[in-house]
């Protein structure tokens, strides 16, 4: 057997396998009063990993408001932040990123991560109610010469989220999808799941109560995910190749059954503490529901389910395999937690109890394997403050090539927009969302293609909007304008669909810390996500931190992608981006502006990534969207638009693909002496698209002018050709045509290539 | 009138086809976990969408060794109502119920889209009230829902009219481009020989409620109950 | 020349459809199953026989056929 690798001596060499510095291992001797063993440097070394201590970026992570008068637990606090939706109802929600497993292994990587935030949902006693997600790829058109990796990453990341949400029956109603070259080898997949409980039935994952069982349930323990760390250590102990690490397989059905089987048991008042087993799973799980219980525990690994033979205390610790939870009950309740279990035929092993000596305890048999005090090691690990510098990098080829993109000829406009309609990252999604089963719970008002995802909890007699954004192009160029716009954009997404923002949850993709410009896009980024979400008055409440996103073409462009929940007061506030009805008059809440850097169009027409990006005045955006919404409660909105990447010109066509019927429209965009590519594709800030019925003009104009927000009216709904006029130049477009680039392009890219996907595994 | 909703493990449309049904007056569901064995009590049988147990070995070829089939099984046979939807289908094509099989779509990708069918049968206890060659508009949310059946299956099937929903485009054309799955003949509802079992790849259940898209599900459920009605009173 | 190949999940890998399917046998009434494996079996025709065209079947058994991360492929050449 190989208990020679708990005997393993621990030295330097080891300790820096673990990714521990000299220092922190010098901690961790002054925490036990002695040199670690294998299994407990093991135990530390995934506790203290930026993964589950935050230990770079936390300091950072203070910056973001968290409180507020609807937020019933907060950041950090448990698995979920969850906020108070009214009438004894509440969210949980939560965006979490899965991009590594899914670079090494997309369909399964992308699986696992959709069922560990689906854990974390329940875990606080909410019923998942849907998922959203947001992906970064690299490019799937072009001549990129990773082209084929790309696409099979992209194909296979989108048929493992279908393969785990459409199993376990909870619908993925949104999200968004980006292609860019920096994305190349590493994708990002970040994936957000809410659920819906009563407030009294608010879970802990704290280990209450001395003396009380602690229940192991779920999934049988497998050598799963151990990487890093353990990977490193395989090596020097030389063990048979077929142990090793192995990539995590989800079981969407056995989570289902889990899901089923915890609500169930927590309707049943048995349970003092229960916490998910995701990264770490086992060490993570016992330590910190001691942490926060102010208890000690105490597990006896012979008694865990596990999948193979021979396992290690170090491997049974580390492991992360899927679908497990760890559940205090309370003391005489033992026989409910195993009937429940049994009924739905799920493991369930007693395997510890809650003490009071503060200590984790970890026996294996007559041994003890590790024993460590739980709160220093889930709460105290090395806090660091990084490095910053700022990228001395200038750009001076903007301003030359804004000149003369100026002079840009009608029928290149003409050309411009079909490209940046077809361009994968503005084009619709209907090739993913289509094999994501988003009508299940019966509660998808608004499907994926609008603003905003729209679902109504019938049971809770609630509405919620919900949007994931962030334009990472922006971030690159300017990070903290990009954080600020990330927050301002998808609160105007949840705006435009009727809704009031009511807090976010953010994932902060970034590269390796360690290097000081890396540093500084977080911090910069972190600020203006911070700033923007105190202007809006929406909290963050929790939500994940993915750093060292890099491949060996260097780092991601930055990405704190941002989830924002909002509420819908009435049914018939529910407003789409769509035109509905022919002779509507068009009118452009906002400005037409003048900024063209940072956009898509440049990107995508003429291959550049250069700003200045558009600047975002968080004033001015909150008025704008103070009257939107009070236009559609006033309901004269038939539709409203977020105007985003693509410009005016793309928002435009957008409203006029309803998915019932196609419009034209015409519109003029007066704007002086601003060139028509600016006006047309220029992603200035605080703009939305609204359409109204013509005896609503008047009544629009003055809520408008009540609120002092600019508007301009546009022109008209109708005909099939999308009319427009910047001064005295003239675009026109069969709407047909438009449509046809934009719905078809991501499908030409990904089927024309039968050879970018493997034989899915399933 | 009650439903029996049964509930295997991995079923989950149980919730929507619970709510669709209790929406409607006079109807009233409870679900009926699979280790039960006894439907006794129960005017109709609906077998929810979902992924029994998982699908993994194929679609419901576990799920219909569940121990409630036997009552399932044992109740149509006596003629009770029985509905199957998606997962439900499937199960009921494996317990030899309904002829034929449902295997990969066409694409080889899980669909989820609204789909048009076409009413082929008006005189079915489950389509009731809804005219010959009217048209349905319902959900669906699968990724094995082409319908397969042996030429003399098939040649059976259109014979005795048991094909009761084919998918059709929005001028009730029966045509290629409106077969989400690859279906033989566009076919996406039968009944048995008996006209009492009914199965469906489209989710009536999930088109209960027009804001969703379609109420044209509940069309099927009132169909159910007229004929449950009906034959209470032609027993009395 | 006519080869087969199967395809299965690596040793330490989770096999929920095995799983689930052990499952059921068990419930049926075989409860000395101790563990199912499920994978895929391809028959292929190759035009021509030989190591180079092996060769070239190997590296579509890696690169198409099979997921190097999560399975083994075994490829057996019919006589």
């Amino acid at each position: 057997m190989p208990d020679t690798i708990v005997d393993l001596t621990v030295t330097p060499e080891l300790v820096a396998e673990h990714g521990l510095t000299p220092e922190e291992y010098e901690r961790i001797k002054k925490i036990l009063g002695r040199e670690p063993n294998f299994t407990e440097l093991g135990i530390f070394s995934v506790m203290w990993s930026e993964h589950c201590s935050y230990k770079n970026s936390r300091k950072e992570l203070k910056k973001f408001p968290t409180t507020g008068p609807n937020i019933l637990v907060r950041a950090g606090e448990e698995n979920a932040g969850v906020v108070d939706i009214g009438d004894g109802w509440a969210i949980a929600f939560k965006i979490e990123s899965h991009n590594h497993p899914s670079a090494i292994e997309p369909f399964q990587g992308a699986a696992t991560g959709v069922g560990g935030i689906i854990r974390d949902i329940f875990t606080m006693g909410a019923r998942p109610e849907f998922c959203l997600n947001s992906l970064r790829f690299g490019p799937i058109t072009g001549d990129s010469p990773n082209l084929k990796t790309n696409r099979r990453l992209f194909a296979g990341v989108v048929s493992g989220i279908a393969h785990y949400g459409n199993c376990i029956g909870i619908p993925t109603v949104g999200g968004e999808i980006y292609f860019d070259e920096s994305f190349e080898g590493n994708p990002l997949v970040n994936v957000f799941c809410l659920g819906v409980l009563r407030h009294d039935q608010l879970a802990r994952g704290a280990a209450r109560g001395v003396g009380n069982p602690v229940f192991y349930v779920g999934a049988e323990t497998g050598r799963d995910g151990l990487a890093g760390a353990a990977f490193a250590s395989r090596e020097l102990t030389e063990e048979s190749k077929e142990d090793r690490p192995a990539v995590q397989v989800g079981d969407p059905f056995k989570e289902k059954l889990l899901l089923e089987a915890c609500l169930e048991l927590l309707q049943r008042d048995a349970v003092a503490g229960i916490q998910d087993m995701g990264a770490a799973g086992l060490t993570c799980s016992t330590c910190e529901t001691a942490s926060r219980g102010g208890t000690g525990i105490e597990i006896d690994l012979a008694k865990v389910p596990k999948r193979e033979p021979g396992m290690t205390p170090y491997e049974i610790m580390l492991s992360e395999s899927q679908e497990r939870m760890l559940i205090i009950a309370k003391r005489g309740q033992e026989d409910v937690v195993r009937e429940i279990f049994e009924k739905w035929d799920v493991p369930c092993a007693e395997i510890g109890r809650v003490t009071d000596d503060g200590i984790m305890r970890v026996r294996n048999n007559g041994s003890i394997a590790a024993e460590i005090p739980a709160k220093p090691l889930a709460d105290e690990a090395p806090l660091y403050s990084r490095e910053v510098r700022k990228p001395t990098t200038e750009n001076t080829e903007g301003a030359e090539l804004l000149k003369k993109i100026s002079v840009s000829s009608v029928s290149s406009v003409v050309n411009s927009l079909r490209q940046t309609l077809g361009d994968p990252t503005i084009a619709s999604k209907n090739w993913v969302y289509r094999q994501y089963d988003h009508t299940v719970r019966t509660g998808t008002l608004v499907r994926p293609g609008s603003d905003a995802a729209v679902f109504e909890v019938k049971y809770a007699n609630k509405i919620l909007a919900a949007t994931t954004d962030c334009n990472s192009l922006y971030c690159a160029l300017d990070p903290r304008e990009g954080g600020k716009i990330a927050v301002a954009e998808a609160a105007r997404n949840l705006t435009c669909s009727g809704a009031k923002p009511l807090a976010v949850t953010d994932n902060l993709n970034f590269g390796n810390p360690y290097k000081p410009e890396n540093f500084w896009q977080l911090r910069e980024a972190v600020e203006g996500v911070a700033e923007a979400c105190r202007a809006f008055g929406t909290p963050v409440t929790g939500g994940n931190v993915s750093l060292y996103n890099e491949s060996p073409a260097g780092v991601v462009d930055p990405t704190p992608t941002v989830g924002m929940v909002g509420l819908i007061d009435k049914v018939e506030h529910v407003t789409t981006q769509w035109f509905k009805d022919e002779g509507d008059a068009i009118i452009l809440v906002g400005e037409i502006g003048n900024e063209l850097g940072g956009s898509r169009y440049l990107k995508v027409c003429h291959g550049k990534k250069i700003g200045p990006v558009p600047h975002v005045d968080l004033a001015r955006e909150i008025e704008v969207q103070n009257a939107t919404r009070e236009l559609i409660r006033a309901g004269v909105i038939k539709s409203a638009h977020d105007c985003s990447e693509g410009g005016l010109a793309v928002a435009l066509a957008e409203s006029c693909f309803n998915p019932q019927k196609l419009f034209g429209a015409e519109v003029d965009l007066a704007a002086g002496e601003t060139p028509a590519a600016t006006v047309l594709f220029g992603e200035a800030q605080s703009r939305i698209v609204i359409s109204i019925a013509r005896d609503n003009l008047e009544k629009t104009m003055s809520i408008l002018r009540e609120h002092k927000v600019p508007f301009q009216q546009l022109g008209q709904v109708g005909g099939d050709t999308l009319r427009i006029r910047v001064n005295d130049q003239k675009f026109s477009w069969p709407i047909v045509d438009l449509h046809d680039d934009w719905w078809n392009a991501i499908a030409r890219a990904v089927e024309g290539d039968a050879s970018a996907e493997r034989i899915p595994s399933l | 009138m009650k439903f029996a909703v049964i509930r295997f493990p991995g079923s989950n449309c149980d919730q929507d086809c619970f709510s669709a049904i209790n929406s409607i007056d006079g109807a009233q569901a409870d679900y009926v976990w699979h280790k039960e064995t006894s439907l006794r009590g129960y005017d109709a049988i609906v077998l929810p969408g979902g992924f029994a147990y998982g699908d993994y070995l194929r679609c419901g070829a576990i799920a219909r060794f569940s121990p409630i089939m036997k009552a399932v099984i044992a109740d149509a046979r006596a003629g009770k109502l029985v509905l199957g939807t998606c997962n439900g289908f499937q199960v009921l094509c494996e317990a030899g119920l309904l002829p034929g099989a449902l295997v990969r779509n066409r694409g080889l990708r899980f669909v989820c889209d609204m789909v048009t069918m076409r009413v082929e049968v008006a005189d079915s206890p489950f389509t009731h009230g809804c005219a010959q060659g009217s048209l349905l508009r319902m959900p669906v949310a699968h990724g094995e829902g082409c319908y397969f059946a042996d030429p003399e299956t098939l040649r059976q099937l259109n014979e005795d009219r048991q094909v009761i929903l084919r998918y059709a485009n929005d001028r009730g054309e029966i045509v290629p481009d409106a077969n989400p799955n690859g279906s033989i003949e566009n076919i996406a509802g039968i009944v048995n020989r008996e006209r009492n079992v009914f199965g469906l790849m489209p989710h009536p259940d999930r088109a209960a409620d027009a804001r969703l898209g379609s109420a044209d599900g509940l069309k099927i459920f009132r169909s159910m109950m007229e004929t449950i009605a009906s034959g209470r009173a032609a027993a009395a | 020349m006519k080869v087969n190949v199967i395809v299965k999940p690596k040793e330490a890998v989770l096999d929920p459809q095995g799983n689930a399917v052990r499952d059921a046998m068990r419930h049926l009434g075989m409860p000395e199953v101790k563990s199912v494996r499920i994978g895929k079996f391809m028959e292929i025709d190759v035009e021509g026989d030989d190591v180079d065209l092996e060769k070239k079947l190997h590296g579509l058994c890696r690169d198409l056929l099979s997921n190097p991360v999560i399975e083994d492929y075994e490829l057996r050449k019919k006589s």
